[in-house]
């Protein structure tokens, strides 16, 4: 039952409109620095336009998606309207306002500080503000989530929670536990320098803040995408979920094991010590845990669809899947790119390795690899299932949308595989000019051509997205039924307390939250002279 | 549901839950703090507890041992944003009678026809600071060192609002312009040098760094070269012996010449 359709076209299209933007300036941030760009000789343009991309990659585009999807749960899941509308739009227009507010001085140069801050870089104060207030406005999605849940339950006491809303919760939950991080950075340390109430600031300690965001934000990016994997994959092809309490352990050990990790993000940073970095190195090991369950579970979900189509023997089933189904394919090519930036991902978390690939190039090919391809080609594949049902109107193209899929994959692995492999050799990150007419790294120059052949692949895979998108809102009316999930092998008739509810794992996260982060925050914030003064972005 | 059915070490899911969890953090925490600080050969700790804090990075007092005397003094200025703020008339008005004594070399309008740095509209942080490094003895000069080490607080600050207040003109050397070399605004990336346009000004200008355009081209070859060699050495963090040791011969003639051709009123900066 999908009323608020309104709302949700709403967060999907801001959504994809700035990405289609910030898609845009990667492609271009490639191609300047690449060796077929001719260099603009103004460092300062690229770093405006980095700083645009991260932000609304990081921040604006995965948030929206987030919530979007996360109201279309709500009603369809829960069978139930949503309660507090009015908020919902309150909190997308508190989006809309941000985001202008924050790309104005970015755009003016005046805020070139990069998504991650980098303080003691300080730019104009409105960037922070803007950033304040999209998660301000995501704040209120979360509130309204629990609110739904709370709701729905006082209406059926007692019975399990459908499985896609428990993990939008877990989702919410874990996003408004991982953004105080970067809020407390913004709030008591940039925002009072940025307004030019204080001079100087600890930049290790903002470190430490935004570390405690930037690992389990990468989680939340990644909720969608495995709310998805369980509860869309296997209604699309005919199959059923293997196990539904796997799933919901899976999220709630993404919740308890995404935020106490972050400090894998300062190993290379001295204002930390070696022994929270090995308990937070450790911790990360374990978030493989509810990754490494969720592939089984999909496989082993996926396999049942095989086998009710007829498929048999040991890997003969494979061929019997639904591969022209966009959805079996957007899975695929999900998997494949989430095997290859795991792999990679084992690299980064390990205290010593870390240190050849620290700041290079292998870690934004790594992470675009991941959030870039594994989780965005899910948002898109969300999109298409969600479309005929906010639309009214049936997505005819399904070859076009086969094709999106396919070059999104193809430039994917195109733009992302030489990235990683001119990082192990070095090549720094951030960097908005490389000299390759210098012998040291003209041997690179060909692996960079690719990555930016790779990244016009993309972009052409975003554009075609954007267009299949807006013909299905032009297309023939056609009634697409309810928006149903995949049904378990064995639908729960009952699901323990522990699994029906967040709280229990809420407080495990607030727990380790304060063990693996209270000691090194409370000891920064209270050893004196470890501010440094601040450098103000364009300022003499 | 109810927090009390939830929170009880009768439901079999909260004592796994929390009982995993704390072993885990439990033996992550007794690897990391004790067991990995001395499998290190190399570390010696009085005990246990020692090595705990210094796995926890407890801040630790260094030892009370005074510092070596440094063979050559190193620049110890601070500037706040209070320190050259709101320069008043009369400020301005004692920096020119000031200067006066400064005109032999730096020219009555602030531009030298000497070789000397022209520092007519130079940033006021700039001259500010090179002031206190003479006087301090950071930076030596047989001709400079002698007008600085008398210098009080106040007549720095004079000085250099006044040289800041002066408009910039252009020099006693006129040149072709010439096209913008790499080094100025490439850097080069792959020697660890950030391009000189980026605190110089023609791309950016940071807090100290002085601008250039239309100063004296040996000036700033001497500047550089002196740099390369460690004989100045009053740039906070080696910022710029870093830079100046890593170019080449060729850059550095390339630099010199280019900022020489520049006139003085394309310097940008957000001032
Ligand atoms: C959905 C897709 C994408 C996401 C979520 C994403 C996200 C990000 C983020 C968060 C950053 C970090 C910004 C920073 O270092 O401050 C970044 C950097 C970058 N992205 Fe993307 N991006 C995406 C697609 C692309 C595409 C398609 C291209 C190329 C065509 C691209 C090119 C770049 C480049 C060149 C950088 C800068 C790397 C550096 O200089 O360190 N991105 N991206
Ligand atoms: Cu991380």
């Amino acid at each position: 039952m999908l009323v608020n359709r309104k709302l949700i076209l709403a967060h999907f299209w801001l959504a994809f409109a700035v990405f289609g933007i910030a898609l845009t300036l990667g492609a271009w941030q490639m191609f300047i620095r690449s060796p077929i760009g001719t260099w603009l000789s103004n460092p300062e343009l690229y770093y405006r336009s980095l700083t645009a991309h991260g932000t609304v990659m990081g921040y604006v585009f995965p948030t929206l998606v987030a919530m979007g999807f996360g109201y279309a749960i709500s009603e369809s899941a829960l069978e139930q309207r949503l309660v507090g509308v009015r908020w919902a739009w309150t909190g997308f227009w508190l989006i809309v306002i941000g985001s202008i507010m924050a790309v104005i001085p970015v755009a003016l140069g005046r805020a070139s500080v990069l998504y991650t801050f980098y303080p003691p870089l300080i730019g104009n104060v409105f960037y922070y503000l803007g950033v304040v207030l999209v998660v301000v406005g995501s704040w209120i999605w979360v509130a309204l989530m629990s609110v739904n849940l709370s709701v729905w339950r006082k209406a059926h006491p007692g019975a399990p929670v459908p499985l896609a809303m428990y993990a939008n919760v877990a989702g919410s939950y874990l996003w408004a536990w991982t953004a105080v991080g970067a809020a407390l950075e913004l709030l008591l340390q940039i925002i009072p320098v940025a307004a030019g109430l204080k001079a100087t600031i600890d930049a290790g300690l903002a470190r430490v803040f935004f570390s405690w965001t930037l690992h389990a934000i990468v989680y939340f990016w990644l909720m969608p995408t495995y709310i998805a994997y369980y509860t869309i994959v296997p209604r699309a092809i005919g199959g059923r979920v293997y196990s539904d309490s796997m799933a919901r352990i899976s999220f709630i050990l993404f919740l308890v094991v995404a935020m106490p990790i972050g400090m894998h993000h300062t190993f290379a940073d001295p204002m930390v010590g070696a022994g929270f970095k090995f308990i937070h190195s450790a911790f990360t090991a374990l978030v493989a845990l509810p990754t490494l369950l969720t592939v089984f579970t999909i496989c082993a979900s996926v396999e049942i669809a095989a086998r009710l189509r007829g498929g048999r023997g040991l890997f003969g089933w494979i061929r019997a899947l639904p591969w022209d189904n966009p959805m079996m394919l957007a899975l695929a090519f999900s998997f494949v790119m989430l095997g290859f930036g795991g792999a990679g991902g084992l690299i980064n978390m390990s205290y010593q390795l870390d240190a050849s690939i620290h700041n290079t190039q292998w870690i934004t090919g790594h992470f675009h690899l991941i959030f870039g391809g594994a989780i965005v080609i899910m948002y898109f594949a969300i999109a298409y299932d969600l479309w005929p049902h906010l639309t009214g109107r049936e997505l005819i193209d399904l070859r076009l949308i086969r094709t999106q899929l396919w070059l999104w994959f193809v430039g994917m692995i195109v733009t992302t595989f030489p990235w990683h492999w001119v990082g192990i050799l070095g090549m720094p990150r951030r960097m908005a000019y490389f000299d390759f007419g210098d012998p040291a790294i003209a041997p690179q120059a060909l692996s960079v051509t690719f990555s930016a052949i790779g990244g016009f692949i993309l972009l052409t895979s975003g554009i075609l997205f954007l267009v299949i998108l807006a013909r299905g809102m032009r297309a023939p009316g056609a009634d697409a039924g309810p928006y149903r999930f995949a049904l378990a092998v064995h639908q729960p008739a009952t699901v323990p307390l522990a699994l029906n509810t967040h709280a229990l794992w809420v407080a495990l996260m607030i727990a380790l939250t304060l063990t693996n982060y209270g000691y090194p925050i409370l000891t920064l914030a209270m050893t004196e002279g470890t501010s440094v003064p601040a450098v103000y972005v364009g300022a003499q | 549901m109810s927090a009390r059915d939830l929170f009880t070490f009768s439901n079999p899911h909260f004592t796994r839950g929390v009982g995993i969890t704390a072993a885990i953090l439990i033996v992550t925490a007794v690897v990391g703090f004790i067991v990995l600080p001395f499998a290190q050969p190399w570390v010696q700790f009085a005990n246990v507890w020692d090595a705990i804090c210094s796995a926890a990075g407890v801040p630790q007092r260094a030892a009370n041992v005074t510092a070596p005397e440094q063979a050559k003094r190193l620049s110890e200025v601070v500037l706040t944003s209070n320190t050259l703020s709101r320069p008043s008339q009369e400020a301005i008005g004692r920096g020119a009678t000031l200067a006066q004594r400064c005109a032999i070399c730096h020219g009555p309008t602030g531009i030298s026809r000497a070789d000397s740095p022209n520092l007519a509209g130079q940033y006021a942080a700039v001259i500010y600071k090179e002031l206190h490094d003479f006087r301090s003895g950071a930076r030596t000069n047989a001709v400079m060192s002698p007008f600085a080490v008398n210098l009080t607080d106040q007549e720095i600050a004079d000085l250099s609002l006044y040289y800041a207040y002066l408009p910039r003109l252009p020099a006693y050397h006129p040149t072709p312009q010439l096209p913008k070399p790499n080094i100025v605004i490439y850097g080069a990336p792959m020697r660890g040098i950030a391009p000189c346009g980026s605190c110089h000004g023609s791309l950016d200008n940071k807090t100290g760094s002085p601008w250039l355009e239309g100063q004296s081209e040996t000036y700033m070859k001497a500047q550089l070269l002196a740099f390369a060699s460690g004989d100045r050495r009053n740039d906070i963090s080696q910022q710029m012996r870093n830079i100046a040791r890593a170019m080449t011969p060729q850059e550095i003639d390339q630099a010199a010449a280019y900022y020489a051709s520049q006139p003085p009123d394309i310097v940008k900066a957000v001032d």
